[in-house]
């Protein structure tokens, strides 16, 4: 064995146990105070070397971003605020928000309707869910593009007749193409959204509405006062990627043609054939829409976890103020800010609501 | 301003919170639950059901306002059937909006709280008098506050559920039970989720309104406190009543050997 940092503490200190560690445990009259020691952490040499591979692979992607002329940074500049591109990006965002506010309120109605205690609703509501899930979202587009096929002419008059006196349109006046992507993307997003908020819904406990209902609470606002407020927690984050993919999903009505950003840039670069910094253009802009929904959902899921945790985790704004104000202090030689509050876990432990334990006062028929 | 609807025949102050319970029957599937319960509960008395687990007084509890449906027989508060309407020979159950006018009579506190997490401790007292129209917003919280002075929570008014320990969790349940002015309250099993150091608490509170006139029916394991605050005891089990009586002989020289196994049981 050769000669170890340890073995040369030990030289000066009566021999306790074969490992060192054991000091502590072996008892003895001698026994040393570990209290004055310093503590080495653990190196965790696996995670260093990880980091080190992955940090040298961002930068050489980094590099070639920057060396590489086949990105043609200056075409993706004089592109990126171009006309084409501008419309296209009010189209994307116009399309989204409509089907989204389509799609959420559809969704809604179709979730409660699949909750409903009459059989006849719950299964049109299972079979609205299960065939706009199983219809693809770029047919169903075509499809209403091309309803006029179908139905020439829409009105209203006579059941069961074509007989439309009160009022009757030519199919294609009535669904435009844009008119067609709204209904596809709409009726598609409500059978995904009813089910994320059926989810939401079930996952509050019965409890709940037991007692909003004990306590006389009319059935609507037991709905959007108590059930709806703690089924946001988790219908947030799956409503989010829901809208996020309707951002990027709005890119399929190229198909009939609308001039969202996507298709702004296909007319481009068959135009100039400058593919990848026109296909960089659209990539740049879904990222910065994403970014920003991205920072939405943290402050709407902030909001809604009131009461959920004791004291709600600074925010990202909040923890920078605080790290720039420690450094300001360390410089200055002022005394530290205080510490921002923990963020702390839901607290399962002390919220004793599941024990069911009963207990006896003894003693009480003595 | 209040906006509580006159009845046209104003109930007599004597006979606030009169509980009559007339051959309850309920099954879930072929098990019976209550199998013929009968019993009333004089206004301002305090009626203690023991019984061991599954015997169906929790169940009888929520039948007695409404949120479990019976199959047979009646529950009446001073007079007015709870959740049905009586038309010749036949009893239709109500629609939804006229159960709950009639249902906030009785105030029922549960075992597990079931406080809103996601409002404060004042907000959960105000959201049943301002949702029912009873109380206008400014109204509600006064009343709220001094609801919360009464089990001595003031200083946790901004409190959300979480930050409270479960002894307070109960104390702002039953305060937000009694926002509604009740004829009758309700408690089911009310310090079974507790730990030992926080039933006192609680116990103290209902020990306290028990002094107050209003009609208690407490669903309680807690022999002791039932033979301090009851006025009468009440033995169920398989879904009947099997004793009723004062304390003092329903707890110390039971009749039916159920009453005895069951006492012995527990206070073992």
């Amino acid at each position: 064995m050769t000669t170890t940092a340890d073995d040369r503490i030990r030289t000066d200190v009566p021999p306790l146990s074969d490992d060192p560690r054991d000091g502590a445990t072996a008892g003895g009259n001698d026994r040393i105070d570990l209290g004055s020691f310093p503590v080495v952490h653990t190196r965790h040499w696996f995670r260093w070397t990880l980091g080190a591979i992955v940090l040298f692979l961002i930068a050489q992607f980094l590099w070639s971003v920057i060396t590489n002329p086949n990105y043609e940074w200056d075409v993706f500049a004089h592109y990126f605020f171009a006309e084409p591109v501008l419309i296209g990006i009010g189209y994307t965002l116009s399309l989204t928000a409509i089907s989204a506010v389509i799609g959420f309120t559809l969704g809604t109605v179709i979730a409660l309707g699949r909750l409903s205690k009459s059989p006849l609703l719950s299964a049109a509501s299972w079979s609205y869910i299960w065939f706009f899930r199983s219809v693809p979202l770029v047919v169903q587009i075509i499809v209403w593009y091309n309803l006029g096929y179908l139905y020439p002419t829409l009105g209203l008059g006579t059941p069961f007749t074509t007989d439309f006196w009160i009022v009757e349109f030519p199919t294609v006046n009535l669904i435009s193409a844009f008119a067609a992507a709204i209904l596809g993307l709409g009726l598609h997003q409500a059978a995904y959204s009813a089910e994320i908020i059926r989810g939401g819904l079930l996952s509050v406990d019965q409890g709940q509405s037991e007692a909003a209902a004990a306590l006389g609470i009319p059935a609507r606002k037991r709905l959007f006062r108590i059930i709806l407020p703690q089924a946001m927690r988790s219908i947030i984050p799956n409503a989010t990627n829901e809208v996020i993919g309707l951002v990027k999903g709005a890119s399929v009505v190229f198909v009939i043609a609308i001039p969202e950003v996507f298709y702004a840039v296909q007319v481009i670069y068959n135009r100039n054939s400058r593919v990848i910094p026109l296909l960089l253009v659209a990539v740049v802009w879904y990222t910065l829409i994403t970014t920003i929904l991205s920072v939405g959902q943290y402050y709407i899921e902030r909001y809604y976890s009131r009461g959920s945790v004791r004291v709600l985790p600074p925010t990202p704004f909040q923890r920078f103020r605080r790290w720039v104000s420690v450094q300001w202090a360390r410089l200055g030689d002022s005394p530290a800010p205080p510490p921002l509050p923990e963020p702390a876990a839901i607290d399962q432990a002390s919220f004793s609501g599941s024990r069911n334990d009963a207990k006896f006062s003894g003693g009480a028929g003595a | 301003m209040s906006t509580i609807t006159p009845t046209p025949t104003p109930v007599p102050t004597r006979t606030r919170g009169l509980v009559e319970i007339h051959n309850v029957h309920k099954s879930y599937g072929g098990l019976e639950v209550l199998a013929g319960i009968d019993l009333t509960v004089q206004p301002g008395e305090v009626v203690a059901i023991l019984g061991p687990s599954g015997s169906g007084k929790s169940t009888l509890l929520r039948a007695i306002n409404h949120l479990e449906s019976v199959d047979r027989g009646s529950v009446t508060v001073d007079g007015q059937l709870i959740g049905y309407e009586r038309r010749g020979e036949k009893l239709y159950e109500l629609r939804e909006k006229e159960i709950l006018k009639r249902r906030i009579q009785i105030g029922i506190v549960f075992q597990n709280f079931n406080l809103f997490p996601h409002l404060t401790a004042v907000e959960n007292i105000i959201e049943a008098p301002v949702a029912t129209g009873l109380l206008q917003k400014d109204a509600a919280r006064e009343l709220a506050l001094k609801l919360l002075e009464r089990v001595g929570l003031s200083d946790k008014a901004d409190h959300y559920p979480r930050q409270l320990s479960g002894g307070q969790q109960q104390r702002v349940a039953i305060a937000r039970a009694l926002a509604l002015s009740p004829k009758v309250l309700l408690f089911d099993e009310p310090t079974s989720a507790l730990d030992p150091e926080l039933v006192g608490e609680v116990l103290d509170v209902i020990r306290d309104l028990a002094r107050s006139g209003t009609t208690l029916i407490i669903v309680t394991h807690e022999i002791g406190f039932a033979r301090e605050v009851a006025d009468r005891i009440v033995f169920v089990d398989s879904g009947r009543i099997l004793e009723v009586g004062p304390p003092e002989k329903v707890l110390i020289n039971p009749e039916h050997p159920r009453t005895q196994e069951f006492l012995a049981k527990v206070l073992a």
